[in-house]
């Protein structure tokens, strides 16, 4: 006996296909400039097309046209989310270019504000991802903290944002001592109770997990084929952090943990940030406690420009000063590549000088690009509401991954 | 010359150009280490076979970027510089090859899945054309854009500007108007960079001769 099957309701003539929808450029999720093709099946993508470069400047071309002192100033507009962390790759290029020495108090001051915006870039993007999956208030106590960072910036560098701060050879301008005190007091009051309570109301919070844990899962060897750096390979479980394997100025000195995830889902990476935030906070208070007395720029007036008292007493130092802020310093012949650990990963700068005083070319390897570009397998599979919280897992800013 | 500079410290560089010389043998072209960078060469043709080697015979697992370079001066103009890391050595390596309009690099992207958009990038900056690689789509400029802009010979204000047009009610492009020539000043000191003999000096070779003798 045989007998039909019964026939779908539809009338047989009707195929159901994918549908591609168009995701920004202009989404608050989006985290900036960044359109997404998405390819649905129902729900479900299929296929992600990143259209990154809305935000593409021209900086490198820029570079090229400044002398080494005036293309800085570029960097703070990488990445603006933290500023000096895009500054320190940069200075530290030239002065390896130029084998200069750093005063010890520089050092020390360059990584305490490095891990200042370390602490001021995670909560941006804690804030703004916890915002992405659905919670509002984490994100407002958050900014608290990072508004108390960027007065900070303010008190040491004069700019919120764009401090322009490090120099080759050093820092711009010593701290006051007042200052190093309430960063002192601020490590030990203020931002343990803020940090901890926004923490407490997301990391063991129900929908939280239910929107991050074991979404984009990324294997070890995914998390290097597709070049992964920072946070982002630390989720996957691999410990590997500049700071630690590749140290520059005094972070050998430093005592500090680096946090690495166990299953590399959406959650690790964030929870990856919030440890790193503790242990940002650790390093300040060694920098505070160990910070020697001195000079915080190199004393070569062939590269570091003379203070502006010498300057109106000494013939030699006017005309230092009159040199440097024209035709700037000469750097010798080579190329150099010199990656350092920005909070979002490895911010590199492969600089090419050809002897004079503008840079030859200077590529910016953003932290963003690789990690963007793996958007497309970590989507895939999910629904459309995950990547969201994907790319707020990612930390991705458009001011540096465009240029 | 003894390292004073704060700049990040990988391990130690000490036999690795040898070593790495010899693995490499004749997909080599020129080594050099310099300012504590190892910079290989390699024929552009073998790149994929010399890049393969580094992965798999000698733990460079990570390609972190790939940055391309200009030259006009060169027959082959540009340079295409790949940033090799090792995790498990903790060092660094950049491997360059040369290329030209005309002549294709060999694309990575079986190696790396990564290198797909880092090949984007070089090609729609310079116009280097990689082989192999399936998706060498523009990416960076706008939709539509022509020509190469990081190429030295193309202008730093470009060709084109857009402004929103309130007769047409969308964007249009024009071609770039300057109220005022882009200032490029010349910096060089007179007594360092000039590539002309300065009013007078003519003498000074002749006594620079006269006192050689």
């Amino acid at each position: 006996m045989s007998f039909t099957l019964e026939q779908s309701p539809t009338t047989g003539d009707e195929v159901i296909t994918n549908y591609t929808i168009n995701f920004g450029p202009q989404h608050p999720a989006a985290h900036g400039v960044l359109r997404m093709v998405l390819e649905l099946d129902g729900e479900i993508i299929e296929r992600v097309d990143p259209h990154i470069g809305l935000l593409h400047r021209g900086t490198e071309k820029l570079i090229e046209h400044k002398t080494y002192l005036q293309a800085l100033p570029y960097f703070d507009r990488l990445d603006y989310c933290s500023p000096l962390g895009m500054e320190h790759s940069y200075v530290l290029a030239i002065e390896k270019l130029l084998n200069l020495e750093v005063p010890l108090r520089g050092q020390y001051l360059r990584v305490l504000f490095a891990e200042l915006t370390r602490i001021c870039n995670h909560m941006l993007n804690m804030g703004s991802h916890v915002m992405d999956v659905g919670a509002m208030t984490p994100n407002l106590w958050l900014f608290e903290i990072r508004e108390d960072c960027l007065n900070f910036f303010e008190r040491a560098s004069g700019a919120r944002m764009h401090s322009a701060w490090f120099r080759p050879g050093g820092v711009h301008q010593d701290v006051p001592q007042k200052l190093l005190d309430d960063i002192g007091a601020w490590l030990d009051t203020r931002l343990p109770r803020l940090f901890e309570d926004a923490m407490s109301l997301v990391v063991d919070n129900r929908i939280f997990k239910q929107r991050n844990v074991d979404i984009a899962l990324v294997s070890k060897e995914d998390a290097i084929r597709w070049g992964f750096s920072g946070p982002m390979i630390r989720a996957a479980g691999i410990a590997w952090d500049l700071r630690k394997s590749q140290p520059y100025d005094v972070y050998d000195r430093m005592d500090f943990e680096i946090p690495v995830g166990t299953r590399s889902d959406c959650y690790d990476r964030f929870m990856v940030r919030v440890e790193e935030v503790r242990q940002s906070a650790r390093i300040m208070r060694q920098c505070l406690a160990e910070m020697p007395e001195g000079p915080v720029a190199s004393t070569d007036r062939k590269v570091s420009p003379p203070k502006r008292g010498e300057m109106k007493q000494s013939m030699e130092s006017l005309i230092h000063h009159f040199k440097l802020y024209t035709e700037g310093f000469h750097v010798p012949a080579g190329e150099v590549y010199v990656a350092t650990e920005s909070p979002k990963g490895e911010f590199g700068v492969y600089l090419v000088s050809d002897g004079s005083n503008k840079p030859y070319r200077c590529k910016i390897r953003p932290t963003a690009f690789s990690h963007l570009q793996a958007m497309d397998f970590m989507c895939k599979g999910h629904m459309l509401p995950d990547a969201t919280a994907i790319l707020g897992a990612i930390d991705v800013v458009f001011g540096e991954c465009d240029r | 010359m003894t390292i004073v500079h704060s700049a990040p410290k990988f391990a130690s560089n000490e036999g690795v150009l040898d070593s790495l010389s010899a693995a490499l043998g004749d997909m080599l072209v020129a080594a050099k280490e310099e300012h504590g960078e190892i910079v290989l060469t390699v024929a552009r043709e073998r790149l994929v076979e010399a890049l393969t080697l580094l992965r798999d015979g000698h733990e460079y697992q990570q390609l972190m970027e790939i940055a391309g370079a200009d030259y006009p001066a060169r027959a082959e103009r540009f340079d295409v510089v790949y940033m090799l890391l090792s995790l498990t050595k903790n060092h660094r390596l950049l491997i360059k090859v040369s290329a030209s309009e005309a002549t294709p690099v060999p694309s990575v992207t079986g190696l790396w899945p990564v290198a797909g958009w880092l090949e984007r990038e070089v090609f729609d900056m310079y116009g280097v054309l990689f082989a192999g690689n399936t998706d060498l789509r523009r990416i960076l400029t706008d939709y539509g854009f022509e020509g190469h802009p990081f190429r030295k010979d193309f202008p730093l204000t470009g060709y084109v500007e857009l402004r929103y047009s309130e007769e047409d009610k969308r964007v249009v492009y024009e071609p770039v108007q300057l109220a005022q020539d882009l200032r490029q000043f010349d910096f060089m000191s007179p007594w360092e960079g000039a590539h002309y003999v300065l009013p007078g000096d003519e003498k000074a070779a002749e006594i620079d001769r006269g006192a050689a003798k």
